[in-house]
């Protein structure tokens, strides 16, 4: 029912809502919570295990009960609290975990079964047959347990991450949070004022008291006026800090208002120092029946009152162990509410309020069904019952922690507050203020903030003049610790999981005594709220259970994040093609425009073949495309490959320690193909290294392993030769290189560079530069199809135009554009290697380079590669395999076999990594790996591929089979 | 996250990449004994406090920095460029 | 035969505006990385000075305009911009042409700082990344070097084959900004 007055919502602005389809009216300011407890709902979800009827149980982000379904479809959002949903016009709530609906919901069966669902119900029950686990009990859980579900459509909502930078965080913006980010921002510092709340003041709006003479919401509101003018401050509302990390990174949830293009931000703010005053978390008292929807926080139904001017109901009882109880009737009388009981846990409690009052009572029932109609407590021995449909009850508080805990520091025990407060130094760089640190009096808040202000702009080196210290409220808070009232019924700690006293107990009994094991024997703590109001009373429970004390008992750990954070915030921007970045070559465009199918390679993408008319099948294209170099010529975008300019008086000693060949004895204008190792004596890549002059290389790497070389140089000269005189830097960009392959290669480009190409000038593995057009070009006479080939290399600015017009010359030729496709094919044919066959785990002996390790010079891998066991005759040998029996079929990643041998791993001889179909050869081409291969040249071995269920008898044949004397590449 | 790179200052983490124990500035000399460079490739302490490691500023400077870090409390206690470690 | 017609980087993809930020291609001319020899920073910078007026920057700044400068791009290394590296320049360093090897792109207006946020982890507050500040880091998962050349003014260059990431990325970044309206 909502109250007379103003509160904090806006009254001339109407809000129309519904609930599981029927509609409601709220106001502007109000939270869904307040909308619905306005609208008089009570019962709004079904609780997780029982599917009892639950009603909003709090005010904040801790709520156990109140989670709902906002939306239908591809935005659809499950597991909202209502608590901190923004009421805004037109949304659509639903309940969820309940069929046909919250309010009749025949899982509420589950309740009836109750005896037999206890703390282990799953372990126990669902353990044999084991064959039933998949098909039976897992998905029939599934079915009943769960909270809310996701639409299942791709999410329409958009997310976003961003980074933020400061001097000061300051988490939490009640008293204590306002105050700190004051005296820090004074001193000069740049400060973030995060709120989870979307306003300022924390429980300042839900009180009635003042501070500096003026309620204290206003206060709150003349402060955020104030820091919002300050440039050296950002105040970041409705965004909850939901992890602290190393060196003063905090993780943020920021949740716009509704109505915006965005939903949110996860934000990473890289603080130097923090302030931690978020506040305190009311605690509930286990009693039997004390889910009913009715039963209320006090603290959030003094906000409820106060703030948005609601009431759950129209007789109130009032259950507490310290003076809650009295500031609840206080506000309650003042609205104009009846108060049927107020409850003091504490014996010697006095009370000047004009309502019936139990000191030393203690609540221990509640009646009535779907709501509160009653509340039994015990008074002096007897057990008595007042109508009421609503029950506010208080605990105590418990400081909120949790963010000092994400470090791995526990939270301390203090005896006097029964709570725990924060460890100093807990997290580096982080103080605490106000109720996160147990002071619970706004004086007190506002004095530790100014005084958390202060210490971290000193820490800073920051001077600045104090500010002054508003006039506030005193008050001593002084509590009787009351976990649990015994009694029959079931007594519930953690709403969200369903989790009651007597599970604790019985964990406990079990001998699940470590609260850590208790926490998973009973699931307490571990639904999406994460046992914020609840973990410190279970723990009690279990503390005397066992006989210990509180502090030995301990906490769990906490975690972050502090609120749940949809992964849609985390992974903000990563969908679609901001997964990853693409680099595109400066062909890319014209690839497309013949309609290349594009193929990723690392980050950049490479055309796969270029369709023809009438080619209906990619092997048509590849066929056509190999034949068309082999016979012709064509042209291939090759500018993936990483190219490296490595420059230096010790430019060839480096390349020497680089490669395991000699590169110093290379002649300027030549090329000469290289290996290199990993210090463990295995392949790391392959390519050519250049000289263009006497301490001038080019060295170029495979398109896959670019950054990894890049990083490997810099770690040899920087880390293991920095005495090398040397200087290198990644050009790959620079360069638009092209492959102009086939015999007619020559002429094309002689027409091209008007000049002459002779093998005198020009003979297989010479570079240089040349020039076309007025433009400077490259030169590399090497090949990667085994045909007569060059490699041309412009500025990328030209790079498009160039690649049209070797593609236009080509055509004229017969020629034309090759993609991956018949690179590979040729390759294959050539039994040129790639990363299929230096996977890491081969060596220079395995891929018959062994003739590459130079003996006359250091080189990275020179020693590891000679252990016994890397030259050793019986490893797998780099060969080629042709099918010779009536299955044609090769498939790379399959395994090899003796004929005959069993199919089992012991007969393993090895394996096929690279399989093409040879136009030229006219059957399928194996390259693999097989144990003694070099020596079993002629023999047959078997393929075995249990994926596709194939087996091929092959034979052994040596790589390179087309053209093996290479005439083609020198001509 | 964060690593102090002696040449940029202070930075995320996202820019470095790790690899492993400092260890690997002491490269054996050529001909050292398959013991030394067993040691060197494979063998790595794994210790409960401070240690010393080599990142690679990639998408940062592209120096290589040998960082003292404490394994338990995360801390950073420093970093020198591998360069001048190596000398 | 037609000539080898130059095609920049961004062409086509940009200008873009949203939320009074501007981002534009912009051709610096010719870049020029130079990486000095062992010991030779001093007589580079001597060299540099004499040659082009210009000293050599100190780490993550910039010595003259973007227009004619030398920008720090790295550790043992910086990239002359707009210049020809002329005065013997490979007596005392390595010297590379990377004129064709970036896109690069000035991003302007008040809100300018606000969209880099949402793709680059460097702290961007003016009073600690002051005008001719520059870092090299990442942007969107691109390893990128991004410079503060005025006010409220940065130049972001990144391989050129990243041209069309860094326009959708930066694409995002401003729909972020203008999803959050006025400030």
């Amino acid at each position: 029912m909502r109250l007379d007055g103003d509160g904090l919502i806006d009254r001339t602005r109407r809000l129309a809502f519904t609930f599981d389809g029927r509609k409601h009216l709220g106001f502007e300011g109000d939270t869904l919570a307040s909308a619905l407890i306005g609208a008089g709902v009570k019962v709004v979800a079904r609780s997780f295990k029982y599917h009892r009827p639950r009603g909003i149980f709090t005010a904040g982000s801790e709520e156990p009960n109140a989670l709902v379904t906002l939306g239908r479809g591809p935005g659809q959002e499950p597991n909202a609290r209502a608590t901190t949903v923004e009421l805004q016009e037109g949304l659509a709530a639903y309940g969820q975990n309940a069929w046909p609906s919250v309010e009749f919901d025949l899982m509420a069966v589950n309740d009836l079964l109750s005896p037999f669902l206890g703390a282990g119900f799953y372990y126990k029950t669902f353990m044999w047959p084991k064959a039933f686990w998949e098909k039976l009990y897992e998905p029939v859980i599934r079915q009943a347990a769960g909270l809310g579900a996701l639409s299942r459509e791709a999410s329409t909502e958009r997310w976003e991450r961003a980074f933020a930078h400061c001097d000061v965080l300051v988490i939490g913006a009640g008293p204590a949070g306002l105050m700190a980010a004051w005296t820090a921002a004074e001193a000069g510092a740049d400060v973030i004022l995060a709120e989870e709340d979307t306003r300022l003041g924390g429980r300042l709006n839900a009180e009635v008291e003042e501070v500096d003479g003026q309620a204290g919401s206003a206060w709150a509101e003349a402060m955020q006026a104030r820091l919002r003018t300050m440039e050296n401050v950002r105040v970041m509302t409705r965004t909850a800090v939901v992890g602290a990390y190393d060196q003063g990174t905090f993780g943020a949830l920021e949740r716009l208002e509704p109505g915006r293009a965005l939903k949110g931000c996860f934000w990473r703010i890289v603080a130097k120092r923090a302030v931690l005053a978020a506040g305190a978390i009311e605690r509930p008292v286990a009693f039997s029946n004390n889910d009913r929807p009715g039963v209320i926080m006090a603290g959030a139904l003094r906000a409820y009152i106060n703030r948005w001017r609601v009431c759950p109901g129209n007789r109130v009882a009032v259950f507490a162990n310290s003076d809650a109880g009295h500031q609840t009737v206080r506000d309650l009388l003042a609205a104009g509410v009846h108060v049927s009981a107020l409850i003091d846990a504490r014996a010697d409690a006095a009370c000047d309020l004009d309502v019936p009052f139990y000191a030393g009572g203690q609540v221990c029932d509640s009646g009535g069904r779907k709501a509160l109609e009653s509340v039994s407590f015990l008074h002096r021995d007897r057990i008595e019952t007042v109508q009421a449909d609503v029950l506010a009850m208080s605990g105590g508080w418990n400081p909120s922690v949790h963010l000092s805990c994400h470090m791995g520091a526990r939270p301390v025990w203090d005896e006097g507050l029964a709570a725990f407060v924060p460890r100093e130094g807990a997290v580096p760089g982080m103080r605490y203020a106000g109720a996160a640190m147990g002071m619970f009096s706004t004086r007190e808040c506002l004095e530790s903030g100014a005084a958390a202000g202060k210490a971290v702009v000193d820490d800073l080196g920051l001077n600045g003049a104090e500010v002054p210290v508003p006039k506030a409220e005193d008050g001593v808070y002084q509590i009787k610790p009351l976990w649990h009232v015994p009694g029959k019924g079931r007594a519930w700690l953690d709403f969200q999981n369903d989790v009651t006293v007597k599970d604790v107990t019985l964990a406990a009994q079990e001998n699940f005594t470590s609260v850590e094991h208790m926490k998973r024997y009973t699931t307490q703590g571990m639904a999406p709220d994460q046992g914020k109001n609840s973990n410190v009373a279970a723990l009690a429970v279990l503390a005397d259970a066992t006989g210990r004390g509180i502090a030995e008992t301990g906490t769990t750990t906490f975690r972050p994040p502090y609120v749940p954070v949809p992964i849609a915030a985390m992974g903000a921007g990563a969908q679609g093609k901001g997964f990853s970045p693409e680099r595109f070559t400066t062909s890319h465009d014209a690839s497309i425009g013949r309609g290349a199918p594009m193929i990723e390679a690392g980050l950049w993408y490479r055309p796969s073949y270029f369709p023809k008319a009438g080619e209906t099948h990619w092997r048509q294209s590849c066929d056509r495309e190999v034949r068309m170099v082999r016979d012709h010529v064509g042209i291939c975008d090759v500018s993936t490959l990483g190219k490296i300019d490595v420059q230096g008086p010790d430019a060839a000693a480096f390349l020497d320690f680089l490669y395991t060949n000699m590169m110093s004895a290379l002649k300027v204008g030549r090329v000469r193909y290289g290996l290199m190792l990993r210090e463990d004596g295995h392949v790391m890549d392959d390519g050519t290294c250049a000289r263009l002059g006497e301490r001038h290389f080019l060295v170029t790497t495979t398109t896959a392993a670019a950054g990894q070389v890049m990083r490997h140089m810099e770690f040899a000269h920087q880390v293991l030769r920095p005495d090398l005189d040397v200087r290198f830097a990644s050009v790959t960009e620079q360069w638009a290189q092209f492959a102009v392959a086939g015999p007619m290669s020559r002429a094309l480009l002689e027409d091209v560079l008007k000049q002459d190409l002779a093998n005198g000038d020009w003979p297989f593995m010479a570079c240089g530069d040349v020039r076309t057009k007025g433009v400077t070009a490259r030169l590399f006479r090497i090949s990667f199809s085994g045909e007569l080939a060059y490699e041309i290399a412009v500025p990328a600015r030209h790079g498009a135009a160039l690649f049209d017009q070797l593609v236009a010359k080509a055509e004229a030729m017969e020629g034309g554009p090759y993609g991956m496709e018949a690179l590979n094919v040729m390759r294959i044919e050539k039994g040129f290697i790639t990363h299929a066959e230096i996977h890491g785990r081969t060596t220079a002996f395995d891929i018959g380079m062994q003739g590459m390790m130079s003996d006359r010079k250091d080189f990275i891998g020179k020693a590891m590669a000679a252990r016994p066991g890397l030259m050793d005759e019986d490893r797998a040998q780099f060969v080629a395999l042709k099918p010779v029996g009536t299955v044609k079929e090769l498939i790379a990643g399959a395994h090899l076999f003796a004929p005959g041998a069993e199919v089992v791993s012991e007969n393993d001889e090895g394996y096929i990594t690279s399989v093409a179909f040879s136009p030229m050869l006219g059957h399928v081409i194996g390259l693999g790996f097989l144990e003694r291969g070099r020596a079993r040249i002629g023999e047959h071995v078997r393929m075995v591929e249990h994926l596709k269920g194939s087996a091929t008898l092959c034979e052994v044949v040596a790589p390179g089979g087309f053209d093996p004397e290479g005439g083609r590449m020198r001509g | 996250m964060r690593l102090p790179c002696p040449i940029c200052g202070e930075r995320d983490r996202r820019e470095f990449y790790y690899a492993g124990h400092a260890v690997a500035l002491e490269r054996p000399q050529e001909g050292a004994g398959a013991e030394a460079w067993d040691y060197y490739v494979h063998n790595r302490d794994n210790p409960c406090g401070e240690t010393r490691d080599l990142w690679f500023h990639e998408s940062g400077c592209g120096a290589w920095i040998v960082v003292t870090r404490d394994t338990a409390s995360h801390a950073v206690l420093g970093a020198v460029l591998a360069e001048e470690a190596a000398r | 035969m037609a000539d080898l017609k130059p095609r920049m980087p961004l062409e086509s993809l940009l200008p873009m505006e949203a939320s009074g930020v501007r981002v534009r291609e912009v051709d610096l001319g010719a870049l020029t990385l130079v990486m000095p020899y062992r010991e030779r920073d001093a007589a580079l910078s001597d060299a540099l000075e004499a040659a082009q007026g210009l000293r050599w920057p100190e780490p993550g700044r910039m010595t003259g305009t973007t227009g004619r400068g030398i920008l720090w791009f790295g550790r043992a290394q910086a990239m002359l911009i707009g210049m020809a590296p002329e005065g013997g320049l490979e007596d005392h360093a390595a010297v590379a042409d990377q004129s064709d090897g970036w896109a690069v792109v000035e991003i302007e207006g008040d809100r300018a700082a606000e969209a880099l946020a949402r793709l680059t982890p460097v702290d961007l507050r003016p009073g600690v990344f002051e005008i001719r500040h520059t870092a090299r880091t990442e942007l969107g998962h691109m390893a990128a070097s991004l410079t503060r050349t005025g006010k409220a003014t940065y130049l972001v260059m990144v391989f050129r084959a990243f041209a069309h990431t860094l326009v959708h990325e930066l694409g995002i970044a401003l729909q972020g900004v203008a999803a959050r309206g006025g400030r």
